[in-house]
């Protein structure tokens, strides 16, 4: 008897039936995959991306050059120099952040007491040159201007766990 | 002595030990604030709170002396209670601003707040704030940090001796301002942002500049006097940022002077990084260190050596002088002198020349004469110690020959001419009844007394006074020379001075004026009128460009004292050594290699290729070099010339405090104290 089931399941294809009938039931399921980069999928509001300086809703920076994230950066990929600002406040002449070798592990928006480097929400920075990964103050605070309102709002997001 | 039990410990101290000092014999912390080993205690931060037995309350061990049988506890919950409540009451109106503030990183108050402090506040209403004061160009305030300690004050009052700052109002309202808002004229103040324990008063050229933790630290000497303090220089890469106090008993205790620490930002200007030569038209040209010596070559290979000169200057090191004696002695001269300022004395016997009692030995004298000498200006640290003496009130009598000014301690002034030095010597003088009444007499010659051109007549009518009063003794020697350059010393006992037959500097000057010298090699020698070297052939090494530089036909660009290992010898005669703490500038090279280098060009090539054989070559030279850090007495013999002391006035060489060598007359901060504090003396003098 076993010997005439396996051959009638040979004999009709039956398991390739099987498979074939998995697949097509998959037409009628909804699509697990995304159009990218037309289409992507939610991020966490603790996504840790690419790195920004904030501003204050008066257009003031926040740093103030307490250098507490290059000190906390387990890779040294920050750079800051400071001096007295012209109205004496204190901020930075330079802020680099090497991105080549920076291991986003997030340790510097942690240090920071004034939420003013943040890694925001973009993953999408890849460069052709290693130079263009080299950022300098002027690009850490374009992003800042250009990420704030969702850096703001996954900070909002966060704050109640924090 | 008493004998007291602290944390189950038994110590026995001496008597009128506080607890507090008692605890820090048996290596336990107790956290304060406004207490300081070398300040008067006011008890008034109360953090340093121990438990006494059979006291009610806990007592403030700062202020509390041992007592014979005392039970003293540190660590029990009352006391890390006690604590814990101070810090709160302390935590209330500071600001909490550690991301911005410049002591963040290396503050008492940060330290302590998390060792002893609460984690988190309970205080919700409005902080105190209170108005920055202005304190001068060097000190920055931002007295909403302040905790009221009152170190400063104490500071300003004790150890600087200038009544600059005091508190007004009371209890939560007390603020330290400076007395007419005009800053703190002391030539010590930069002291008050090592003493302030928060970040009140931090200093102004360093200020937001870095943290603590960027810095490369390099424990080494100063050379802007020739006490030769003990300094840590920090660095971050190639630039050093700033300069701390070392502690060292024997010279600077922990204070230095506003030119140590603040004239660090004239090795950034003016600076040498690249050889220059002379060119046909007479404008100096950026050469190479080939062409550089080549230049060199082509001059000095016909001279002969009787027409070549060397000249040390007031900052360089024993190496180079040693390298340079050493090749102009190989090339056949014995022109050399290492007085640029032109000072004439006799310094065949050590004892003639050095600060022989030491600088800790002004403790011991009881009866001070300063002759031609303002130690405010020359030293301040030698002033301090002896304000220092003045105030345990050892020290009986202050007496000056020279100009009267005010020294920080009373004084009594004996004139300004030389007859009253000469009159002293005689023993003619009622103060020289005084001295020889004192138990230890201390005299201080000054070294612009040595430059009038009788110096050494000077000198022997010291000595000869120093010998009838006593001063000269097998326990103690109060005969003093305090020089102004810090590689004089050095210079000195490398025997930098006129070879047999050798021109002194009065003699390369007018040989060369009058083409008797043809080459004059200057070692970091600023000090010398352009004018005065005629038409001879000036090679200037050295770090700066200044008037050497300027006068110069091959410049070769040196490393300053932060740019090389090398060997410094104060006005005591102690060998102490600098460290490098950033490498020399551009193409700028440690001294004495440059002179190994262009004596192997010039065909005498000196027998030492590192550092270490050449020091060894120093102490065949000077046996004084091989010992570090530690006075070596000198034996006493005789030394000046009979004659007569000239009746010209005694007046110290330094006219501006802030700017006495290459380095400093670059410096922006100096050029700022000048104009804060000396340009407004110099008005008032003039409208007077």
């Amino acid at each position: 008897m076993a010997l005439l089931d396996r051959t009638a399941r040979g004999l009709f294809l039956w398991e390739l039936v099987k498979g074939m009938a998995l697949t097509f039931s998959y037409m009628f399921k909804p699509r697990v995959t995304l159009n990218y980069p037309y289409e992507r999928g939610p991020t966490s509001p603790r996504f840790r991306g690419e790195h920004a300086l904030r501003r204050y809703p008066n257009g003031e920076e926040r740093c103030i050059a307490c250098k507490l994230c290059e000190a906390i950066c387990p890779a040294l990929a920050i750079t800051i120099e400071a001096e007295p600002r012209e109205d004496g406040s204190r901020r930075t002449t330079r802020y680099d952040i090497d991105m080549t070798k920076c291991i986003y592990c997030g340790l510097c928006q942690e240090a920071c007491p004034v939420d003013a480097i943040v890694e925001g929400p973009n993953l999408e920075f890849a460069t052709e040159t290693r130079e263009e990964l080299y950022y300098n103050k002027d690009k850490l605070l374009a992003n800042g201007d250009r990420w704030e309102a969702q850096i703001a709002a996954n900070l909002a997001a966060d704050a109640p766990y924090r | 002595m008493p004998k007291l039990t602290i944390d189950g410990v038994e110590i026995e101290v001496a008597p009128g030990t506080s607890v507090l000092q008692a605890c820090e014999q048996l290596g336990i912390e107790v956290p304060r604030f406004c207490y300081h080993e070398r300040l008067s205690v006011p008890a008034n931060c109360r953090m340093c709170l121990v438990e006494v037995e059979r006291m009610p309350k806990p007592a403030a061990s700062c202020a509390l002396p041992v007592g014979e049988g005392m039970v003293v506890k540190t660590n029990t919950p009352n006391v890390h209670k006690a604590r814990k409540g101070v810090m709160e009451f302390l935590l209330i109106n500071h600001p909490l601003d550690c991301p911005i503030c410049d002591q963040g990183g290396e503050c008492d108050l940060q330290d302590q707040a998390v060792s002893y402090g609460y984690d988190r506040s309970r205080f919700e209403e409005n902080k105190r704030t209170v108005s920055d004061k202005y304190m001068g160009p060097l000190i920055k305030t931002f007295m909403t940090r302040c905790i009221q300690c009152t170190r400063c004050i104490r500071f300003v009052d004790e150890i600087a001796g200038v009544p600059a700052l005091g508190g007004l109002a009371r209890g939560e309202h007390l603020e330290i301002t400076p007395a007419l808002e005009a800053g703190v004229n002391s030539e010590m103040s930069g002291n008050l942002v090592d003493v302030c324990p928060v970040g009140a008063l931090t200093s102004k050229p360093y200020s937001f500049n870095a943290r603590p933790w960027e810095l490369r630290k390099t424990e080494s000497i100063d050379v802007m006097d020739a006490v030769g303090s003990n300094i840590r220089i920090d660095a971050r890469g190639g630039e050093v940022l700033r300069v701390l106090p070392r502690l060292n008993e024997d010279v600077n205790e922990e204070w230095i002077s506003d030119k140590t620490r603040y004239a660090i930002d004239g090795l950034k200007r003016q600076r040498l990084d690249r050889p220059y030569v002379r060119g046909a038209d007479g404008k100096l040209k950026p050469a190479t260190w080939v062409e550089a010596f080549a230049a060199i070559k082509a001059k000095v290979a016909g001279v002969d050596g009787s027409k070549i000169a060397g000249v040390a200057g007031d900052l360089v090191d024993v190496e180079s002088t040693v390298a340079l004696k050493d090749l102009l002695n190989a090339l056949g001269s014995q022109n050399l002198d290492c007085r640029q300022d032109g000072a004439s004395f006799d310094a065949s016997n050590r004892a003639g020349y050095i600060f022989n009692s030491g600088i800790a030995g002004i403790e011991n004298a009881d009866v001070v004469l300063l002759i031609g000498t303002n130690p405010r200006w020359e030293a301040p640290l030698v002033n301090s110690r002896i304000r220092k003496t003045y105030l345990t009130g050892k020290l009986k009598k202050v007496a000056v020959v020279g100009q009267n000014i005010d020294l920080t301690y009373p004084t009594e002034w004996l004139g300004n001419a030389g007859s009253v030095l000469t009159d002293l010597a005689n023993g003619t003088h009622a103060f020289a009844e005084t001295l020889r009444n004192a138990k230890n007499p201390l005299i201080i010659l000054g070294a612009g007394a040595l430059r009038r051109g009788d110096g050494p007549a000077v000198q022997a009518a010291v000595r000869k006074l120093a010998e009838t009063v006593g001063a000269v003794r097998e326990d103690w020697n109060g005969f003093n020379v305090l020089h102004l350059a810090a590689g004089r010393v050095g210079a000195l006992d490398a025997g930098f001075l006129p070879g047999p037959g050798g021109r002194d500097l009065g003699g390369i000057l007018s040989g060369a004026q009058k083409g008797e010298i043809e080459v004059v090699y200057l070692l970091g020698a600023d000090e010398i009128e352009a004018d005065r070297f005629g038409n001879a052939f000036v090679i200037y090494q050295g770090h700066h460009g200044d008037r050497g530089a300027h006068r110069a036909d091959v410049i070769l660009p040196g490393a300053a004292y932060t740019e090389k290992n090398a060997t410094y010898v104060n006005t005591e005669g102690r060998v102490q050594q600098a460290r490098l703490a950033a490498f020399p500038l551009g193409e700028a090279r440690e001294d004495w290699k440059i002179l190994r280098a262009l004596s192997a060009e010039l065909g005498q090539t000196l027998p030492y290729d590192t550092l270490a054989q050449l020091r060894q070559r120093m102490v065949a030279l000077n046996p004084v070099f091989g010992v570090l850090d530690r006075l070596v007495p000198s034996a006493w013999g005789p030394f000046g010339t009979e004659g007569a002391v000239a009746d010209a006035h005694f007046t110290s060489p330094v006219e501006n405090f802030y700017m006495t060598d290459p380095i400093s007359r670059a410096s922006q901060t100096m050029a700022d104290c000048t104009e804060a504090f000396l340009k407004p003396a110099l008005a008032a003098a003039a409208a007077e």
